[in-house]
């Protein structure tokens, strides 16, 4: 009976240690995904990122940018994605030659709030996208550019 | 020097962490205009922020975010005494952190 009863204790740490082993570590030392950052149009960046995941579009999200920027090579944005359970924001310029800026993952300790300062090299559209645990949201604003801010 | 600089405010709930780094953030588009030769890319590629031992924010960045960068969190909650910490690494391997305590 004894042993039994320890040979089963045994199987259950066995199991316990397995899958403590197993489940992914969210690591600090995460590796740079080089692919997201690939020169090119936006869509291409959109379905390497999100492959065909509809994307809806939605009031909720609020980006606080100049519509007019002087200087394109530093654009201040505050993103504020008031929607529930907010996982990522991604912050995409349709016309830099690299569209993908950043991308944010938040804890739930975050609020959906994310300031950055971005460069635009020409008037374009400025994306942000929102991975929640019920979707993916996006919402878009033209900002003007008076001066590039790529140098090309 | 540090290259890191972190403001962190409580604002009656919550936390308002500010981070401000100085790096370069090279393209490898630019082309000096003198010398007629290309800037070599040199931009942080991640960078981690830190409750006291939680990770809070991961940010996965290209060289799309301005030179000398600069970010603004909001975090629920916060006490006299936490740590914010951050770290960077950028595609030269290069990389530095900075700890502030709330206040």
């Amino acid at each position: 009976m004894a042993l039994s009863f320890s040979r089963r204790q045994f199987f259950k740490q066995l199991t316990g240690l397995l899958a403590a082993v197993c489940l992914p570590v969210p690591s600090a030392y995460a590796l740079w995904p080089e692919r997201h950052y690939a020169a090119g149009p936006l869509d291409a960046t959109l379905k390497q990122l999100f492959k065909d995941k509809a994307i809806f579009p939605s009031d909720q999200i609020d980006i606080n940018i100049p519509l007019i920027a002087e200087n394109g090579a530093v654009v201040p944005v505050t993103v504020n994605a008031a929607l529930p359970a907010v996982q990522k924001i991604y912050l995409l310029v349709e016309k830099n030659p690299v569209p993908l800026v950043a991308e944010f993952t938040l804890s739930e300790k975050m609020q959906p709030v994310v300031s950055a300062r971005v460069k635009m090299a020409q008037t374009s559209d400025v994306w942000v996208i929102a991975e929640t645990a019920a979707g993916l949201y996006r919402a878009s604003i033209n900002v003007k550019v008076t001066i590039g801010g790529c140098g090309g | 020097m540090s290259s890191i600089r972190i403001r962190a405010k409580r604002l009656g709930d919550a936390t308002q962490i500010r981070i401000l780094i100085a790096h370069p953030m090279e393209t490898g588009r630019t082309v000096d205009a003198q010398t007629q030769q290309s800037l070599a890319a040199h931009f942080i590629q991640t960078m981690t922020v830190r409750h006291n031992s939680d990770v809070i924010v991961q940010i996965d960045m290209g060289s799309g975010i301005a030179k000398d960068p600069y970010f603004a969190f909001m975090l629920n909650g916060g006490q006299l005494g936490d740590t914010i910490s951050v770290e960077w690494s950028d595609n030269k391997g290069q990389h530095d952190s900075a700890s502030e305590t709330l206040k």
